[in-house]
C-alpha cells in the first residue's frame, strides 16, 4: 500500500510542468544524510472562483530511506509551508502631532512572501535551532525582514518588524499550525495548509523541509499557481487594458440599474 | 455566502455588502444625498482598500442618484434648468479637483487631508443645519411661521447680476452663485470622493433660498453627472472601480432608496433637515474621533497596489 501511495505521489510531482520556472532550486540536499523527502499535491493550480472563501490544500509526502527505529522514536520532523509571491511592504507608524494621530515614520522592507501558511510536525523551536530556521526563512518569526533605503534612527526597527508580522497574522495572510503535519503510516505524512480568502494571485510555492534529530536533511519545492478564472479574470483584464471603456460600462450599468429600480418600484 | 471581488482582490460576505447598500440607499433616498460620504467609510471599515472604496463608492452613487432623481422628476420636484447650471460649475470644479488630488498625493499625507476635510465639512455643515432646524422645529411648535423664504428679506446673493428665471423653483436668481457652488462642490467631489449632496443640499437651502422640496431632486440630478465623471476618471487613472462590488451596492441601494423617498415625502422639511443634520454630524464626529483617539494599532502595512 505504501508503495502505491508513493508511486501516486511521485507521478504527480513528475507531471508538474511549471517546476522549471522556479527561481529557487526545487531541491536542496544535505549530503551527510541519505534520507530524501518527496511531496505531491492534487493540483498545481488553485482557481479563484466567484464564491472563493479560502481553501484547504493537503500535501502528501514520503520520507525515502528512513530508518525504522528513528521513525518510531519521532526523530524525523517535517515543515510544510505555502509561500505567496514576494512583494515589498511599507510599514507606517502613527504618532500624535498637535492632538491628531498621523503617519510619521515609515520603513520599507525588501520583498517578503505576501502570504505564508505553515504546518509542522511539532512547534518550530523543537525542530531546529533558530539560526538554522532563520537561514532558510522557515517560520513566521524567522522570515528575513530587510529594510531598504533610509531607516532613520533605526532604533524602532524591531518594533516595525514585529508590527509587520503581527498585522500579516491578523489579516490571515500569515498562518501557522504547529501540529498540521501528521504521519499516516511509518514514512508517509500528510500536511494541511490553509489558504486565506484574501490570498494574493500569482506564483506560489509549496516548500517541504525534512529535519532529522534537529539537523537539516533536505528541502523540496514545488510550484502552485493561484489564478483568477472566468468572469473574475475577464473583469480584471478589461479594467486594466481598456480602462476608459470599463469606466463607461460601470457608469452605464449604474444608470441602467437606477433606471430599472425606479421603474420596478413605480407604484404611486 | 461569500463573493470574490475581482478588482479589490478579496472575498466578502455578500449579505454584509447588500445590507450596507440598502441602509445607505434608504438614507440617500430620504435626504436626497448621494450617500458617498456614508458608503466610503463603511467600505473602508469592512477592510475594502481605501482606493477601491472611494472609486466604487462614486460608481454606486451614480445608480442611487439616477433612481432618486427619476422619482423626483415624476413628482415634479426636480428643476432641470437649475441642475444644468450647477453642473457647468460642477464639471469644471471636478477637473480642477483632480489636479489638486494628484498634487496632494505627491506631497504625501493625502489620507490625513481627506480625513480633516471630512471632519471640517461634516462637522460645520451638520452643526449649522442642526442649529437651524431645531430652531424652526421650536417655532413650529409655537405655531409661528416656519417658512425659510421670508418675503422682502434678501441677502447679498440676490443683488448679483446675470439673473435667470428658474420656474420650477419659483426663483429669479443670478447664475454666478449657482455656478460657483457647483464648482466648489465639484472640487470636493474629486478630492474627497463624494457626490457632495451633504454640502449641496444645505447650501442651496440656506445660501440660495431654494425650496427644500426642489433642492433634493435637483441636487441628485447634478450628482449623477459629477459622480459618473469621477467614476470614469478613477477607472482610467487608478484602475480601482470594482464593478462587482459596485453592482451589489447599487441593487440594494436602489431598492432602499425607493422606500427612503417615500418616507421622506411624509416628513416635514425641517424634520428632514434635522435628520440629515444629525446623520452628517454623527459621521463627522466618528471620523474626528478616529483622528484624535489613540488607535488600536499605530502601525499600518501597505504592500502591492491597494495595501494588504
Amino acid at each position: 500500500m505504501r508503495a502505491a501511495v508513493l508511486m501516486c505521489v511521485l507521478s504527480l510531482c513528475a507531471s508538474l510542468p511549471a517546476m522549471a520556472q522556479l527561481a529557487d532550486p526545487p531541491v536542496t540536499v544535505n549530503e551527510k544524510f541519505s534520507e530524501r523527502i518527496d511531496i505531491g499535491i492534487s493540483t498545481n493550480e488553485i482557481a479563484i472562483t466567484s464564491d472563493f472563501s479560502g481553501a484547504d490544500i493537503t500535501v502528501f509526502g514520503a520520507i525515502e530511506g528512513a530508518d525504522e527505529l528513528l521513525l518510531a522514536t519521532f526523530a524525523y520532523d517535517v515543515v510544510v509551508a505555502l509561500e505567496g509571491p514576494r512583494a515589498t511592504s511599507t510599514v507606517r507608524r502613527k504618532e500624535r502631532v498637535a492632538g491628531i494621530w498621523i503617519n510619521r515614520h515609515s520603513i520599507r522592507f525588501e520583498p517578503i512572501p505576501a502570504s505564508y501558511s505553515m504546518s509542522s510536525t511539532r512547534p518550530l523551536p523543537n525542530i531546529a535551532n533558530l539560526m538554522e530556521l532563520a537561514s532558510r526563512d522557515i517560520g513566521i518569526d524567522n522570515i528575513r525582514l530587510v529594510p531598504t533605503g533610509g531607516v532613520g534612527d533605526g532604533s524602532r526597527l524591531t518594533e516595525f518588524r514585529e508590527a509587520l508580522r503581527r498585522i500579516k497574522q491578523a489579516s490571515g495572510l500569515y498562518q501557522r499550525d504547529p501540529t498540521g503535519v501528521q504521519f499516516i503510516s511509518k514514512a508517509l505524512f500528510r500536511a494541511a495548509v490553509r489558504l486565506p480568502a484574501n490570498i494574493p494571485v500569482g506564483q506560489h510555492k509549496v516548500r517541504a523541509v525534512l529535519y532529522k534529530n534537529n539537523q537539516f536533511v533536505m528541502e523540496k519545492v514545488i510550484p502552485l499557481r493561484v489564478v483568477k478564472t472566468g468572469l473574475e479574470q475577464f473583469i480584471y483584464n478589461f479594467a486594466h487594458t481598456h480602462s476608459f471603456a470599463y469606466g463607461i460600462v460601470a457608469v452605464l450599468l449604474a444608470t441602467l440599474t437606477g433606471w430599472l429600480g425606479s421603474i420596478i418600484f413605480r407604484k404611486d | 455566502m461569500t463573493i470574490y471581488l475581482p478588482i479589490a482582490e478579496l472575498s466578502v460576505n455578500i449579505f454584509v455588502i447588500l445590507g450596507m447598500g440598502a441602509a445607505v440607499g434608504f438614507l440617500s433616498g430620504m435626504f436626497g444625498v448621494g450617500g458617498g460620504f456614508l458608503i466610503t467609510p463603511l467600505l473602508i471599515f469592512y477592510n475594502i482598500p481605501p482606493a477601491v472604496a472611494v472609486a466604487t463608492g462614486a460608481n454606486q452613487v451614480v445608480a442611487s442618484s439616477v433612481s432618486g432623481a427619476l422619482a423626483h422628476f415624476r413628482r415634479g420636484t426636480l428643476d432641470i434648468k437649475l441642475g444644468l447650471v450647477l453642473l457647468v460649475g460642477g464639471l469644471a470644479g471636478a477637473t480642477v479637483g483632480i489636479q489638486i488630488f494628484s498634487m496632494l498625493r505627491r506631497l504625501g499625507q493625502l489620507d490625513l487631508i481627506i480625513s480633516l476635510l471630512y471632519v471640517v465639512f461634516l462637522g460645520s455643515v451638520g452643526g449649522l443645519m442642526l442649529w437651524e432646524s431645531v430652531n424652526s422645529l421650536r417655532r413650529a411648535a409655537q405655531n409661528k411661521s416656519v417658512s425659510l423664504r421670508k418675503p422682502g428679506q434678501h441677502n447679498w446673493v440676490h443683488r448679483l447680476p446675470f439673473k435667470m428665471r428658474f420656474k420650477r423653483s419659483k426663483l429669479y436668481l443670478s447664475v454666478i452663485p449657482v455656478i460657483f457652488l457647483g464648482f466648489a462642490i465639484g472640487i470636493l467631489t474629486s478630492v474627497m470622493g463624494v457626490g457632495g449632496g451633504f454640502i449641496m443640499v444645505p447650501a442651496m437651502i440656506y445660501l440660495l433660498r431654494i425650496p427644500t422640496s426642489v433642492v433634493i431632486g435637483t441636487s441628485l440630478f447634478q450628482i449623477i453627472f459629477v459622480t459618473a465623471f469621477t467614476t470614469v476618471v478613477q477607472a482610467t487613472t487608478n484602475f480601482s472601480v470594482d464593478i462587482v462590488l459596485a453592482w451589489l451596492l447599487m441593487i440594494a441601494g436602489v431598492i432602499g432608496a425607493q422606500y427612503g423617498v417615500r418616507v421622506g415625502q411624509k416628513m416635514r422639511g425641517e424634520q428632514l433637515r434635522a435628520g440629515l443634520a444629525l446623520l452628517v454630524l454623527g459621521v463627522g464626529i466618528r471620523l474626528g474621533l478616529d483622528l484624535v483617539l489613540p488607535p488600536d494599532e499605530i502601525y499600518s502595512v501597505v504592500s502591492g497596489s491597494f495595501g494588504f
